[in-house]
């Protein structure tokens, strides 16, 4: 930053100098600014670093994946194998979302509506999954359920697989995506606050036409953002669903598994169709999150004028 | 009002009940298997494990490519960050959006991209080979994949922050003759210091644990570029799961440390902000 500091510093005196002036607003400004070459300096790092690390990516996955030609790609998202690992993806998604969106649910009401003792520990413990590497996430299920785990002999005797079987894939994904509904509704549960809960309650509301009719309508926006977000990592896990899955062709398979063994065949240009319908999932999410984003930042507004630009958007 | 809170709104016992209970089941009944586990192998074998000459190799590796990603993210996720809260440019809302990328691209599809561009006949890869300089392949491989998957974290911390503090208070500081030096070491740098330290913490922490991204490109030669999440990969495939698990502690006290940590500069920087 030297640089910027430097050039700042003239730009600073040059307005300080000015500043007693009638127009003093924009003499202010300018002393706030950074000098154009600055300016330029910063923007061209911050571009060309993210055009080397996301940019440079992005295009790249689907180049590789058209290369051959769009007959090819069609071909490879649409095999046996690929249609497998997509059915299965979508069903770890299906089952995994709304169980970690009660979860949400349920913590955040238990955070946001009530005091007790030991709340920081559980917001903490609801960050777990982020401090867990997810070999690692996959590993405790092995120990779980794994031949040689706690539940392994039961499991067998009755002739139920849940490592390296779908059971195994849906469980670790739950584990890893389990913060993401609960982290995002709280901050907005929080904002919105009890009071409008409060009055339905004294009007003689249940606790269920309280949550439905006024707790869910406020927060819905924060919960679909948190939805979004759970379901991109659901599909996506890559690293925990690895080490639970077995990795049986065409039945334990999820897409990003799916990519891995493409690629390790040597069949790239399939292995980049397949992830590229991952990126197109990711890209959606992404412009999906910054749409919800604008609709958050206006719950979040006091009560009063929140609710009219709500009104208004919606 | 919380205790009014506490009496009027029902649902306590229910949400409560059932977020421990989930909480039990999907995690910490799991996790205390790691625990159990090793306190089964004894402290010899623990430490024989743990204190191997590819175990500390690993380890060397992942904090090593960890500390080097996450400080090219501090100084790049800053400037990022700068650039994005304070400059109108072509583009902005498209790379607003899409540093979010490394949050919502599967590790796998992160992975198999970033060595396609920097294998040696790569993109980048080729003109870095001429030179002598292999990445991927390379222990820089793994410093390129954990940059990439930490890059959102601390833009998004430090953004907000330049956001918030806008205006008004590096106007005052204008106002009182500073100098636009002196407003950045002693308004912007202090205001920003938790978030940037939170930003490489955690940046630093996922780093730790990355598997995707780092198997593609590293190679994955033990004792050269073989990271920790790899090599427990490898002893539960070779079902060595003591091993496993002994390795994957102590990594997990580091990644709790460092949550720890995070969590109180995270308060101390919510009290610091409200008292200022």
């Amino acid at each position: 930053m030297p640089p910027v500091e430097r050039e700042a510093r003239r730009s600073g005196h040059a307005a300080n100098r000015s500043m007693p002036v009638a127009g003093a607003r924009v003499n202010l400004r300018r002393a706030t600014e950074d000098p154009a070459w600055a300016r330029w300096l910063i923007i061209g790092l911050a571009m060309g670093f993210l055009g080397i690390f996301l940019f440079l990516p992005l295009g790249s996955v689907f180049a590789e994946a058209l290369n051959k030609g769009v007959g090819l790609y069609f071909a490879a998202i649409t095999k046996p194998e690929a249609r497998n690992a997509i059915k299965l993806t979508l069903l770890t998604a299906a089952i995994a979302v709304p169980l970690n969106l009660i979860f949400g649910l349920a913590a955040s009401w238990a955070i946001t509506r009530f005091e007790f003792r030991g709340k920081n520990l559980l917001t903490t413990l609801i960050d777990l999954p982020f401090a867990v590497s997810p070999v690692i996430a996959g590993m405790i299920y092995v120990l779980v359920f794994g031949a040689q785990g706690w539940f392994g002999g039961w499991l067998t005797d009755h002739d139920i697989r849940i490592i390296f079987a779908v059971p195994g894939i849906v469980l670790a994904t739950t584990f890893v995506t389990f913060p993401f509904v609960a982290r995002e509704l709280i901050p907005v549960m929080e904002a919105t606050g009890a009071d409008e809960e409060l009055a339905a309650i004294t009007l003689g509301a249940n606790g269920w036409q309280t949550f439905f009719r006024i707790t869910l309508p406020k927060v819905k926006w924060g919960l679909l953002y948190g939805v979004i977000i759970c379901n991109a990592r659901a599909m996506g896990e890559f690293g925990a669903v690895s080490v639970v899955s077995g990795h049986i062709r065409g039945l334990t398979n999820t897409m990003p598994l799916y990519v891995e063994i493409l690629y390790n065949d040597y069949d790239f240009t399939a292995s980049f169709a397949v992830a590229s319908l991952l990126t197109s999932l990711a890209l959606v999410t992404l412009v999906v999150k910054r749409l919800l984003g604008g609709k958050i930042a206006n719950t979040r507004l006091p009560s009063g004028s929140g609710d009219g630009i709500e009104r208004e958007a919606a | 009002m919380s205790k009014t809170t506490r009496r009027v709104l029902p649902g306590f016992g229910l949400t409560m009940g059932y977020t421990l209970a989930y909480l039990g089941l999907i995690a910490l009944i799991p996790l205390s298997t790691i625990l159990l586990k090793t306190a089964g192998m004894g402290w010899e074998r623990f430490w024989h494990v743990v204190l191997s000459p590819r175990v500390i190799a690993a380890y060397k590796l992942s904090v090593g490519a960890s500390l080097v990603a996450a400080t090219i993210n501090s100084i790049f996720g800053f400037i990022v960050a700068w650039a994005l809260s304070r400059y109108e440019f072509l583009g902005k809302g498209v790379a607003d959006a899409l540093v979010d990328l490394p949050f919502a691209l599967p590790t796998s599809v992160a992975g198999i991209t970033l060595t396609s561009i920097y294998a040696q006949n790569g993109i980048i890869g080729r003109l870095f080979a001429p030179l002598g300089i292999k990445i991927a392949f390379a222990p820089l491989g793994v410093i390129v994949a954990l940059t990439f998957i930490g890059l959102p974290f601390v833009v998004r911390t430090v953004q907000p922050v330049l956001q918030e503090l806008e205006a008004e208070l590096e106007e005052a500081a204008a106002t009182l003759g500073a100098s636009r030096m002196q407003t950045f070491r002693r308004v912007i740098g202090p205001a920003l210091m938790p978030a940037l330290i939170t930003g490489f913490a955690l940046a630093f922490a996922r780093a730790l644990g990355e598997y995707g991204s780092v198997v593609f490109i590293s190679g994955n030669m033990p004792m050269h570029t073989e990271v920790v999440p790899l090599l427990i990969m490898t002893r539960l495939e070779e079902f060595d799961y003591q091993g496993a698990t002994a390795i994957a502690l102590v990594m997990l006290a580091l990644s709790f440390t460092m949550l720890f940590m995070i969590n109180l500069l995270q308060r101390w920087s919510a009290s610091r902000h409200a008292a200022g």
